[in-house]
């Protein structure tokens, strides 16, 4: 016990020292929130909030934030869609393949992904230029899928793989084709692996901010990223909108996150096979 | 129903030969028990059958219609699977229903069937539950009853028992003899234990490394073993087998090994002195006195099964296995008599029987 316990604590303080560190300027922005104009610039800094719902109010009606929600939940759900629809049937057929094909094909993709974004982006430009959808949803649709394919294809790939063969053989004999036997069996099997790529993808094309800019000139289709760094006058810089905005932005990934926490962290195929 | 033929099949993965030539004839309404050890190539077989498998070479007959060319799903036969695979997303009766339902034949009928097949199994009470609220017996009954309501042409059973405990076993296994003798249905049963493949075949097939060894009643397979592998493989304890060399005598033909010799029967006069094996099972060797093959042998081990004694002895270098009745007493470094019946003497030559 008392060993144990000098341990424990400093298990306990590295806990708290990690999580004050990164939830730090996250609690500042949530404070200044909530704060009115005057106590946001306060020297020295005010701590407390006074709850006002100042910022909030400003934020929907003066800056028109529920249209580039809009267009963030559009481009975004979209994006993630098409990425899971592509990555399960990509991760399936690595999965079931040889392995030495697949691994071949799988280092492929994650070469892809290792690219700096500024490499890309000229290039990614112009196509979407010539194909004429620069200021469409499409248009950021398409580089999302392609920049979240690869995380997807590798978490569902190596999800599969651990998919009994048994399943799939029985599904076959009870007369399903291939993808039926992937839609009705492994897919609703898969959802814990399918929710994690689905998650991981929306939060990267929900926040993705450089593309959307380069992209989305006209503030009709902007998201939400962009709309926010538009804020930004040429004199004044709006923290409680900003902040109030920063918030309604973050508050679902967080919500969701925390939802299907639960179905990522059990496993639905206990019970498949004896043991 | 159907009947089920192979035809020189055969199956390579990659430098491993799985399968080599293999014909196989089963009748309709026959039990057909494949038997051999881990990785002789019976559950590629299997799934060969089934079309989730394409062999190299040969053809699958179903009633005499070569149906290689067909998916799994157009084969119309019913797979049990060692692990069970139930689908864990869905309740026992959806499990059940899962064959019916993709063969798009209608709510009602599917119902009756289901209710028929649990009724069949005694499993109607736990069509609500998930697989993994059933214990190792209940998911094997679900597992036998997805296959049952399907009404297949051909049953094939992979190892459908090997995950149950050894006392649920042997019910099963008795239950299994009773559904067969109930529906009538064409299995093809694969197993590497010996005891299932003999109480449940009509016909039992023994593999080893890809080729078929021997066909046979399970009486025979037992009583005239047509190869030195089914002879070691087949019966427990093993039969006791000794190489040595055929000796042409004055009546008939000895066998001499470096440590005894035995008067043969039964070889063809024609037949050439050369090296042999010959084997006797513990049960057909008498421990008595006055035999005409009398044989000394100094006991080693005695193994006590409850209703029968086995006795390990040694002559010389070679051992041999005797059984005895369980009222007699033996003692560790005792000499005793061994009996042999030229009769029950399994000769092989070139590991083929004679």
């Amino acid at each position: 016990m008392m060993k144990g316990f000098p341990k424990k604590f400093l298990f306990i303080i590295g806990v708290f020292l990690a999580a004050g560190f990164s939830l730090a300027p996250f609690l500042w922005f949530v404070l200044s929130a909530f704060k009115d104009q005057t106590q946001i610039t306060a020297i020295p800094p005010q701590w407390l909030p006074s709850f006002s719902m100042e910022s909030f109010s400003s934020a929907v009606t003066r800056y028109g934030i529920i249209h580039y929600l809009l267009n963030s939940a559009i481009v975004a759900g979209s994006a993630t869609m098409v990425t899971i629809t592509l990555g399960t049937l990509a991760g399936y057929a690595l999965a079931r393949l040889p392995r030495r094909w697949a691994q071949i094909i799988l280092m492929g993709i994650l070469a892809c992904a290792m690219f700096p974004q500024i490499a890309i982006v000229g290039p990614i430009w112009r196509f979407l230029r010539f194909m004429g959808w620069l200021n469409t949803y499409q248009g950021l649709i398409f580089p999302y899928v392609a920049l979240t394919l690869p995380l997807a294809v590798w978490i569902l790939t190596l999800f599969f793989r651990e998919m009994p063969e048994e399943l799939e053989a029985a599904a076959l004999v009870d007369g399903c084709t291939r993808l039926g036997s992937l839609v009705r069996v492994i897919v609703p099997l898969s959802a814990p692996g399918l929710f994690t790529a689905a998650i991981l993808s929306f939060i990267y094309a929900w926040n993705e901010f450089f593309l959307a800019l380069l992209i989305m000139t006209d503030p009709a289709r902007q998201t939400m990223p962009v709309g926010i760094a538009l804020f930004q006058g040429e004199h004044t810089i709006p923290w409680g909108e900003i902040a109030a905005a920063s918030f309604i932005t973050t508050a679902p990934l967080i919500f969701m996150v925390l939802l299907f926490q639960r179905r990522i962290v059990t496993g639905l195929s206990a019970g498949a096979i004896k043991g | 129903m159907a009947s089920l033929k192979l035809k020189g099949i055969s199956k390579r993965f990659g430098d491993v030969v799985a399968l080599s030539n293999i014909n196989l004839p089963i009748d309709d309404g026959e039990f057909c028990v494949l038997l051999g050890p881990s990785g002789c190539g019976k559950s590629t077989l299997l799934q060969i059958v089934a079309g989730l498998t394409s062999q190299d070479e040969g053809s699958v007959f179903v009633n005499n219609q070569p149906v290689d060319h067909l998916s799994p799903r157009d084969r119309d036969v019913a797979m049990v699977f060692q692990s069970y695979a139930l689908y864990p997303h869905m309740t026992v009766a959806q499990n059940l229903g899962f064959g019916l339902r993709m063969r798009g034949i209608h709510k009602d009928t599917i119902w009756k069937r289901i209710t028929e097949a649990a009724n069949l199994l005694g499993i109607h009470d736990l069509l609500k539950r998930r697989p993994r609220e059933l214990s190792g017996g209940q998911r094997q009954r679900v597992a036998m009853g997805r296959a049952l309501v399907r009404r297949p042409q051909l049953f094939l059973l992979d190892e459908p028992l090997s995950n149950l405990d050894a006392m649920l076993r042997i019910n099963v296994r008795l239950e299994l003899m009773r559904l067969h003798k109930q529906i009538q249905g064409t299995i093809l049963y694969v197993t590497h234990d010996q005891v299932e493949a003999m109480t449940l075949g009509d016909k039992v097939v023994i593999m080893k490394a890809g080729s078929i060894h021997q066909i046979d009643r399970p009486e025979t397979i037992y009583d005239r073993p047509a190869d030195t592998f089914v002879a070691s493989f087949i019966g427990s304890p093993a039969m006791n087998l000794f190489q040595g060399n055929l000796i042409r005598a004055k009546r008939g033909f000895i066998f001499q090994s470096a440590d005894f010799s035995l008067n043969l029967q039964d070889i063809p006069l024609n037949f050439k002195e050369n090296t042999i094996e010959i084997g006797i099972r513990p049960e057909d060797i008498e421990i008595s006195h006055g035999s005409e093959n009398e044989l000394k042998a100094k006991v080693e081990i005695i193994s006590n099964v409850g209703s029968e004694k086995y006795i390990h002895t040694r002559i010389g270098s070679a051992t041999i296995t005797a059984r005895a009745r369980k009222e007699e007493t033996f003692l560790s470094g005792e000499t005793i008599s061994l009996g042999i019946n030229p009769s029950k003497l399994h000769i092989f030559y070139n590991g083929k029987r004679i």
